[in-house]
Formats: C-alpha cells, sequence, structure tokens
C-alpha cells in the first residue's frame, strides 16, 4: 500500500474545499421576487409552457391569451368578476333590431403604442389578415361568423363582400352571417384582435407566417402593457404602457410572465416566492395545501369538460342502448370525491351547468341498475357476449386513474372487460382523427361562454366530432338557434338538442373542470372566472 | 496525426447522413403531425399549412429538398414556432446549455477525481469507504430527486438562491451541482479503477525502486494511465452533457437545447428534431475523435493508424 506525503493530501483536501467554496452561494437571504413585486407592482406570474409566438392572429395555446390581452385590446374587454363585455377601443356599440348589424364606435384617444391612433381600417385590415389563406391561421372559423367571411377564406368571394366596413376613422360596422349573443364575449379572443399593420408590414408580407414582426422592439401594440423582452423559454417581460387610453387606471408596473414546462418545479418556484400565480397545481399537491397553506390555494371553475367519445361506428358500440348503458354506469360522485379531490364538478350533461345562464335539463345520471336493464334490452344480459372493449387515453396519470376507475365500475356493475390503451397525446389525437378508437378520453374548452361553444362540435361536419354521430334533428335545432334572436326560445333549442345528443350518448361526460391553482395573497382583483381571464387594468398588488 | 484526423472526419460524412435520412424518414412514419391538435384544424386551413412548409410535396422531394438546404446551413424554419428558424433557435438555446454543460463538467471533475485518487491512494481504508460511498451514493440518487432536494435546502428554506430560472450568476449553482454530482460519481469510480490496476503494474514498482517521491509516482507516472478509462467516458458523457439535459433543464427551468430536443419531438416539429439530432450527431462524433487523440496521447502502446 502506498503512501502519500501528508502535503500532497492536505493539497488534494484544500482543491476539493476550494471548489466547494467557490460554488456555495452567499449566505445573505435576498429579497425575494414576490416581496419586491408587491412594492414595485411588478407581477409574476407562471405561464405553463412557453409560447410558440406573439402573433395574436396565429395563437392556438391556451395559455397566450394571458400574454396578448396585457399587449393588445379589441373593441370590447371584459369585466373582471363575470366577463361580460365593457368597452374596450370601442367606447360604445349599437345592435340592430335582427341582431345581425352591430355598429361601434372606436374611442379618439386610443392609440398604439408608437402613437398612432387605433382607427376602424385598423380593424378591418386586422380581420381580413386573419381570414387570408396564406397565413394559415388556425382560428381563422372563429371569423366566420362575419358575413361572407368562410366564403372569403375559401377563395370563393372577395373581401369586400366580407361583413366588416369602416364607413370613417372611428366607425366600424360589422355584419354577422347569423345572430349570435356571444359575439360581444367573443371579440375578446385574439384572433379578433387588431395588430398594427404599417409594422408587420416593415418586416415582410403581412400574411406570411414567419413574418418575424411579433419581437421585442418591434411589436407595436395597443393593449395597457408594452413588450420589453422574450427570452425563450424563460421570461416575457412588460410594462405598463403610457399610450394606453385607460393608463390612469393600470396600477401594475409591469409582469413577468414565467414560462415553467413543469407543474412541479412552478410549485417550488411559488414556494421559493418567485411567482404571484402559478399556472397549475399538481393534483397530489392538493390536499397538502388545502391542509396547511389554505390562503394559497384556488380551485375556480373552469369552462371546460372531460368526457369519453364513442366511436358510434364500431360493431357494439353501434347500439345506442350500450353507450346509454356504459355513461349510466360510471359513478362520477365518487371518482370527483375520492380520485380528483380538485373541487371538479360532476358532468351529467356535455354544457358545463350555468353556461350563459344555460343548465342542460336532460342528463346521463349514474344509474347502474338502469344500465344492466339497458344491456339486456340491447341483448347482452350480465355483458355476456361483448368483446373487450378498448379505452384510449394520453399517457397521463390522472387520465389512468380515472380510466382504472371507470374499467372497475363496468366490470363489476355490467360485466363488460375494458383495455386500457394508452399512447403520448399526438399519437392519441391521430388515432382520434383517423377513427381508430373504440373509447377515446378526451377534453373540450369552451372558446366563449355559450352553450354553442360546446354543442356545435356535435354538428355533422363538425371537424370536432370525431365520434361518427350525426344527427338531422340535431343539426336543424342547433340551425335553428343560431338563427333566432329570441332568447328564452334559443335556450329551448339548445335544450332540445342536448337532450337529444344525451339520449343517442355518443359521449360519456365525466366531469367539469376546475383550474386549480396558486395565489399569493398580496394579489388583488383576481376573481375566478369560467375562461380563467384576469383583465390586467383592475389587478394590483397589495404590500 | 493530421491524416488520422483528416480521415476521422471524412468518415464522418456517411455516419451523418445515415442519421439524418434514418431521422428524417422514421419521425415521418410516427402517427400525428406538427398541426394535430386538440381543437381540429379545418382542412382548407391544413392544406395552406402544409403548403407553406413544403408538407404537400411527395416525401423524397421533400427529403433532397432538406438535403439541399443543410448543404447551405439552413436547418430550416421550426414548424412549432411560426417565426423562428431552426439555426435561430439552436444559437438562442445552444449557447446556455453549453454554459451548464462546462459548469456541470467542471464540478465533475473537480469532485470527481480527487475523490477517486483518494480512495485509490487509501485503498481499503476509512478514506476509501468514505468516497466510494459517496460516489455510490451520486449515482443511486438519479437527478429529479437530488434537484428538487436542493431546491427544498438552498432555496426554499434558506432562500439563498433562486428555485429555477436563469436569470443571475447565483442561478446557476443548484443546476450544475445537481448535474455534476451524478458525472462526478461515475468519474470518481472510473478513477478509483483506473488508477488502481496502474499502481500495481511493474513500471510503478520500478520507479519507486529507483526512488521517485510518492507524488512523482502518483502524478507523473500513475495518472496519465490512470485516467484511460475517464477520458473514454468523457467523449460521449460531454457530447451529452454539452447538448443539454432535459430532466436538469426541466427543474429548473432553464432555456436549454435539451428541453427544445426532447419537447420538439412531441410537438413532432420535424425541423427541430433534425437538426438538434444532427446537432448532437456531430458533437459525438467530433468528441469521440478528441477521445480518441488523447487516448494516444495518454498511452504510448497507441499509435494513430
Amino acid at each position: 500500500m502506498s503512501h502519500l506525503p501528508a502535503r500532497s493530501l492536505r493539497a488534494l483536501a484544500a482543491l476539493g474545499l476550494l471548489a466547494a467554496l467557490a460554488l456555495a452561494p452567499g449566505c445573505a437571504r435576498r429579497d425575494r421576487p414576490v416581496e419586491s413585486g408587491n412594492r414595485d407592482q411588478i407581477l409574476h406570474r407562471g405561464l405553463g409552457h412557453d409560447l410558440a409566438g406573439l402573433d395574436p392572429h396565429l395563437a392556438t395555446q391556451a395559455g397566450d391569451y394571458d400574454v396578448l390581452s396585457a399587449l393588445l385590446e379589441g373593441l370590447v374587454a371584459e369585466d373582471p368578476v363575470d366577463l361580460h363585455p365593457v368597452p374596450g377601443v370601442a367606447e360604445r356599440w349599437e345592435i340592430s333590431a335582427d341582431q345581425l348589424t352591430y355598429t361601434f364606435t372606436l374611442r379618439a384617444n386610443a392609440r398604439w403604442s408608437n402613437g398612432d391612433p387605433v382607427t376602424a381600417t385598423d380593424f378591418v385590415q386586422s380581420w381580413r389578415r386573419m381570414l387570408t389563406p396564406s397565413l394559415g391561421a388556425d382560428n381563422a372559423q372563429l371569423l366566420f361568423l362575419l358575413q361572407g367571411a368562410q366564403a372569403f377564406h375559401q377563395g370563393q368571394a372577395s373581401f369586400a363582400q366580407v361583413g366588416v366596413v369602416a364607413p370613417d376613422a372611428h366607425t366600424l360596422r360589422v355584419t354577422l352571417e347569423h345572430p349570435a349573443p356571444y359575439f360581444l364575449a367573443m371579440l375578446n379572443h385574439p384572433a379578433w384582435f387588431p395588430v398594427h399593420l404599417p409594422t408587420i408590414q416593415r418586416y415582410g408580407d403581412v400574411a406570411d407566417r414567419a413574418n418575424p414582426w411579433a419581437e421585442p422592439g418591434r411589436f407595436v401594440g395597443n393593449g395597457p402593457f408594452n413588450l420589453v423582452s422574450w427570452r425563450s423559454g424563460q421570461e416575457i417581460v412588460v410594462t405598463k404602457s403610457t399610450t394606453y387610453w385607460d393608463a390612469a387606471q393600470v396600477r401594475l408596473q409591469g409582469i413577468h410572465f414565467h414560462a415553467i414546462d413543469s407543474v412541479d418545479a412552478e410549485e417550488r418556484a411559488f414556494r421559493a416566492g418567485q411567482l404571484h400565480v402559478t399556472s397549475a397545481l399538481p393534483p397530489d399537491k392538493i390536499a397538502t395545501y388545502r391542509r396547511d397553506n389554505p390562503q394559497f390555494l384556488r380551485i375556480d371553475p373552469l369552462l371546460a369538460t372531460y368526457f369519453y367519445r364513442l366511436n358510434v361506428t364500431q360493431p357494439f358500440l353501434n347500439d345506442a342502448r350500450v353507450r346509454r348503458a356504459l355513461a349510466l354506469a360510471v359513478d362520477r360522485e365518487a371518482l370527483v370525491a375520492k380520485i380528483l379531490r380538485g373541487g371538479q364538478r360532476p358532468a351529467y350533461a356535455f354544457t358545463p351547468p350555468g353556461t350563459a345562464g344555460y343548465t342542460s335539463a336532460a342528463a346521463l345520471p349514474t344509474d347502474f341498475t338502469g344500465a344492466r336493464r339497458l344491456l339486456t334490452e340491447a341483448g347482452y344480459p350480465g355483458g355476456r357476449g361483448l368483446p373487450p372493449f378498448e379505452l384510449l387515453f394520453n399517457s397521463s396519470e390522472t387520465h389512468r386513474v380515472i380510466a382504472e376507475a371507470i374499467q372497475e365500475m363496468w366490470r363489476r356493475e355490467l360485466g363488460i372487460e375494458v383495455r386500457l390503451v394508452n399512447q403520448e397525446l399526438k399519437g392519441t389525437l391521430e388515432a382520434r382523427r383517423a377513427g381508430h378508437f373504440q373509447i377515446l378520453r378526451s377534453v373540450w374548452n369552451g372558446d366563449y361562454v355559450d352553450p354553442s361553444s360546446f354543442l356545435d362540435i356535435w354538428r355533422t361536419g363538425s371537424g370536432n366530432n370525431y365520434t361518427g354521430w350525426s344527427s338531422p334533428a340535431y343539426d336543424s335545432l342547433l340551425f335553428e338557434a343560431a338563427r333566432t334572436t329570441d332568447a328564452a326560445r334559443r335556450d329551448g333549442l339548445f335544450q332540445q338538442a342536448e337532450a337529444l345528443l344525451l339520449e343517442d350518448a355518443p359521449l360519456i361526460p365525466i366531469y367539469h373542470y376546475t383550474h386549480v391553482f396558486l395565489l399569493q395573497p398580496s394579489v388583488q382583483g383576481w376573481y375566478p372566472t369560467l375562461l380563467d381571464h384576469h383583465p390586467y387594468k383592475q389587478v394590483w398588488l397589495q404590500l | 496525426m493530421l491524416r488520422f484526423i483528416a480521415r476521422r472526419l471524412l468518415e464522418t460524412i456517411p455516419v451523418l447522413l445515415i442519421v439524418v435520412t434514418a431521422t428524417f424518414f422514421m419521425i415521418r412514419f410516427v402517427p400525428g403531425g406538427p398541426f394535430t391538435a386538440e381543437k381540429a384544424v379545418s382542412p382548407e386551413i391544413l392544406r395552406n399549412l402544409e403548403a407553406h412548409y413544403g408538407l404537400n410535396q411527395p416525401l423524397h422531394r421533400q427529403y433532397l429538398s432538406y438535403l439541399g438546404s443543410l448543404l447551405r446551413g439552413d436547418l430550416g424554419p421550426s414548424f412549432k414556432y411560426p417565426n423562428r428558424t431552426v439555426n435561430e433557435i439552436i444559437a438562442d438555446k445552444l449557447p446556455v446549455s453549453l454554459e451548464l454543460g462546462s459548469l456541470s463538467l467542471a464540478v465533475a471533475l473537480l469532485a470527481g477525481l480527487p475523490l477517486g485518487l483518494l480512495a485509490a491512494l487509501r485503498r481499503n481504508t476509512w478514506l476509501d469507504y468514505v468516497c466510494s460511498s459517496v460516489s455510490m451514493i451520486g449515482l443511486c440518487v438519479p437527478t429529479f430527486v437530488l434537484g428538487p432536494l436542493l431546491v427544498l435546502a438552498c432555496a426554499i428554506h434558506f432562500g439563498w438562491v433562486n428555485a429555477s430560472g436563469w436569470y443571475y450568476p447565483s442561478d446557476r449553482i443548484l443546476p450544475c451541482l445537481t448535474l455534476g454530482c451524478v458525472y462526478a460519481a461515475y468519474i470518481a469510480r472510473l478513477t478509483r479503477g483506473g488508477m488502481l490496476e496502474v499502481l500495481g503494474q511493474d513500471y510503478i514498482r520500478t520507479a519507486r525502486a529507483k526512488g521517485a517521491s510518492e507524488a512523482r509516482v502518483v502524478f507523473h507516472h500513475a495518472l496519465r494511465g490512470g485516467l484511460l478509462p475517464v477520458v473514454s467516458f468523457l467523449g460521449p458523457a460531454i457530447a451529452g452533457i454539452l447538448t443539454g439535459s432535459f430532466v436538469i433543464e426541466t427543474i429548473f427551468q432553464i432555456p436549454g437545447l435539451g428541453r427544445e430536443f426532447v419537447n420538439s419531438a412531441f410537438s413532432r416539429d420535424y425541423t427541430l428534431i433534425l437538426g438538434t439530432v444532427l446537432l448532437y450527431a456531430v458533437f459525438l462524433v467530433v468528441l469521440n475523435l478528441a477521445v480518441d487523440i488523447a487516448q494516444v496521447w495518454l498511452n504510448p502502446r497507441l499509435k494513430f493508424e
């Protein structure tokens, strides 16, 4: 055994110590971002995934709105409590008796961040850009509500035939394809936001997806905040705008949006005082927060439904009695109370109850006896004669435990065997497109607060149906509802449509989502809203 | 030696071509495409998008045109980020991964080499057991456990550093320690093993017999040979560490290339997948070459052939 002189050993040890010291942090406790933010009115918001871009017309993710609504403002804005439309760029509007024509009067003091006035022509040109096919905007279909817009988008009409004109700089006249009580609320979607065309033109073709105008130093917006910097995968920084018409009302001096993919990392950042608001909370942490730190935990209702699609073109599932039996044999109360535990509401219909005052009277309740009777009627008493079904879901721990619970309910109550198959998200979406599934875990988020945002997807020819289910009676009820100006009649037509849908059961509603997240008590004006919108104008931080 | 390097570099061209070709076709046969989304995109919009990115062309033509732009050094537009090119994304993210990687590597070497040396020189003493246990623990504790533990202690409890982000110099500490520790453990074990083997050889006994000091024996005679296993490990390890670690970048919210690498596969961003795979392949090839050169330099029994 060799022996080194003590000197060399000491040198080695010293080297190690030096390395440790070089990396050791200073021991002083720093001012955490939340503390300095409260002092300086700088909000730190967790964003979840980073944005793909800041062009509002190319926005596709739910989180895009969180940033874009700080930088841009549409014709109308939202009330922070219940999101009803309040004046935005338009200071007032008139609606014709047939509810087809909207005349907006734009406020004279609305300004872009470069000082230019925001005019009616800006809106006309922005919507034209949104509808131009070469832009390839995913959400162009939202604008099909404008008269002639779909024909223009498909190249069958000129833009002159689209129902939007600017008689003068401060008047915008919009004609709709059919009456739509949700039109004003819908104007808050980024697809309807104005963009500053001269800026976009400076960096290339207006309708080129690759146009690099939406970058710090170039971006021109008309919202309460201006873009300062964007470190991709890290943070987007905006600061209070001085040109915004209502700047006097804006109390926040700036917002830092932190892109944190991992919900666990986001929760740690919150605990370390780096975030005022998180985008989500891992489900396994809900109970701990509820017990130890309820002051940070927020559970808000969300306009979204978790459901299973049933492929009605598949053998056995083409029998409505089998589908209904499956739907009746799901104990949603147990799922929500024992597994999810995040305040979710069990779903007995597709449209979340209370959506713009509408609650479906028809329901698919939990009724094991009724389910067994239906199966017997269909010729499969006790599940005999039914082959095992396949339930496909995208890989996620939550989807798995829900699927396992339902698998067990069906086995126990109906004698039906179900095989669980999981794939990565894009794989399940492709299976959905190709119709290669029997039962498929799905989600639907409403784009705007109206039953039509939910019921429309089950129309024949809707791109989001995917079940193969089609009902002329359902289609005509929705068609009629879209063309009636009488609110009570419209509600009645939706009731009939949803009853028909649930009777035929091409889907199994499971629960209505909640948005579970963490919020520092210093954040004021952050109300629970169905779309998770929080107009920054009314948000401020209490010391 | 120059001829050796030139020949090896020439050999990499077919390797890279195979990598690009295999990746190009494999990702096209994976179900789902870049525009597959939860909410359906209308058929006409899908057609516009495919036309914009040339996805409506036959596959072989897309492949040839990709190779063409590759020759010009253009990795193409990203599908996920509409107004960014893959070149821009790599230029933006690679420096972050390089910084994280080189600092972690420094941690790994500064901790791993002394630990391994001490263990080898004090074989079967308590010092050896301590060093070996520490490196065993380092090997067994995965980064996704060590990282959050460090965050809990240093960021949340003591408030010394941020829990995540890459804003201040102090934000480098936890991720580099976490990533460095794993590699340090490997390096310590390899160093110990390599040194033990070398220290038992005849030429070491000869050196001792001729009266060389213990320090001279260890650092001058033994270390060169003892580090050979470490050097062959470092080639692929450095390639991996420099092109970004998905786990570390996710735990600490670091805007590096590792996150893009993995996420591009999930979002089917074809060009970004190809770009990052190609970059990784280049790193791997170059570093393996560097390892070979280093081995010849360290081991007198090897020659450039």
